[in-house]
């Protein structure tokens, strides 16, 4: 029963740490729980999906399908990610200053929660679906224990949302105006994370290089399968024993986002100020 | 849409489910087996330094995980099935990998030389 309550915890953790991240990150915008909770329902649906055909999918691109459906995962949501940053390096500002005024944020601000209710979904598919399989096998294989199964799975998932509730609460006890940017970090390093997670999958397939496979290893300090690791690991995509090409695109992804949100808020500059002189005068 | 346009998309979607040909041949195969939860050959040898295909059999009826945080894998391999991967090329030393789902029965080790 324990043994099951670590491996549903481990799943759900991830998709934990990322929702709350994303519901920290939009706190002051409107509509942004339905957002959320349609990501999570869509993403259990999905999970459930992906478990059932996980047979098939295995089957495609030559039996790499798992990979470069993992891959496409990941860089779905590090799109997702990025587009988001971007929007907020133009808009957060506004909001951070007007938490009261963001009715006029309403419209723009679904656009972005679009692509966060996404990465939700993803991150809940991607987790879930293996939470899903191995509950399945228990149950459908190892007959007398499927009690035991039910309270481990639900211990799991109580603890794996624990965390994600403690690491939501935590982030609100930043001040407002600095939310967005702690925030904004936060979602950079998810992204750029993702990003090497995603080509680690690609190595896997054979689809990529591995352009050395363990540039250091930090395992000795904090190992993967830890449950800090584990959190870093989603968080910020720490991993002990890197391969050089998850480490080129860590550093692309987040190079790309830091280039994108610049350029973003130097064109919102000219936009905005007239705006604003003109709603002063009037 | 006309009929070169749809052929043209079943073709290129062809041509990468088949992808035969990877990028990167393996130099070296190693064929796993799951039984009881239980790897078979128990401590594995490959060669260092070489891109190694790995299939791991699973004649448990329940599903698996292979995973290994040392050679960075993670493979399911649902029950009665089987998967492959790539991993490598990787320095001689001793590696160790698991089915996540049946983490103690099944841990043990890949020798790398």
């Amino acid at each position: 029963m324990l043994s099951t309550a670590l491996i549903v915890f481990r799943e759900i953790l991830e998709a934990a740490l990322i929702i709350s991240i994303v519901l920290a990150a939009t706190k002051a915008v409107p509509k942004r729980s339905w957002w959320v909770s349609l990501g999570v329902v869509g993403g259990i649906i999905g999970a459930c999906l992906v478990a059932f055909f996980a047979d098939v999918i295995s089957s495609w691109a030559s039996g790499m399908g798992q990979d470069v459906f993992n891959a496409s995962v990941m860089f779905i949501a590090v799109v997702m990610l990025t587009w988001h940053s971007v929007w907020m390096s133009k808009h957060g500002r506004e909001m951070a200053h007007q938490l009261n005024q963001v009715a006029d944020a309403i419209s723009s601000g679904s656009r972005p929660l679009t692509g966060l209710a996404i990465v939700v979904g993803v991150a809940v598919i991607r987790e879930g679906s293996e939470a899903v399989l191995f509950l399945y096998g228990i149950a459908a294989g190892e007959s007398g224990q499927l009690s035991q199964m039910i309270v481990g799975g639900l211990l799991g998932l109580a603890g794996g949302i624990a965390v994600g509730v403690a690491m939501y609460l935590g982030l609100l006890q930043i001040a407002a105006h600095k939310l967005f940017g702690v925030t904004n970090v936060l979602i950079m390093l998810l992204a750029a994370g993702m990003a090497s997670q995603g080509a680690g999958f690609l190595v896997s397939a054979d689809f990529l290089p591995t352009l050395g496979d363990t540039v250091w290893d930090s395992s000795w300090l904090l190992s993967d399968s830890s449950v800090i690791g584990k959190m870093l690991h989603t968080l910020v995509g720490y991993t002990a024993q890197p391969e050089g090409i998850q480490i080129i695109f860590y550093v692309v992804t987040l190079g790309a986002i830091l280039t994108l949100t610049r350029i973003s808020q130097h064109s919102e500059k000219s936009d905005v100020s007239p705006k604003h002189v003109h709603k002063q005068n009037a | 849409m006309s009929k070169t346009v749809t052929r043209r998309i079943a073709l290129v979607g062809a041509l990468f489910l088949s992808g035969s040909a990877p990028l990167w041949a393996a130099d070296a195969v190693l064929t796993l087996t799951l039984k009881d939860h239980k790897f078979s050959p128990a401590e594995p040898t490959i060669p260092a330094n070489t891109r190694v295909k790995v299939t791991i059999k699973n004649l448990d009826p329940t599903p698996a995980e292979f995973e290994s945080h040392q050679f960075k894998a993670e493979r399911l391999i649902p029950g009665g099935k089987e998967a492959s991967l790539f991993i490598g090329p990787l320095k001689p030393g001793k590696y160790q990998f698991n089915d996540e789902y049946h983490e103690d029965v099944s841990k043990t080790y890949l020798i790398v030389k």
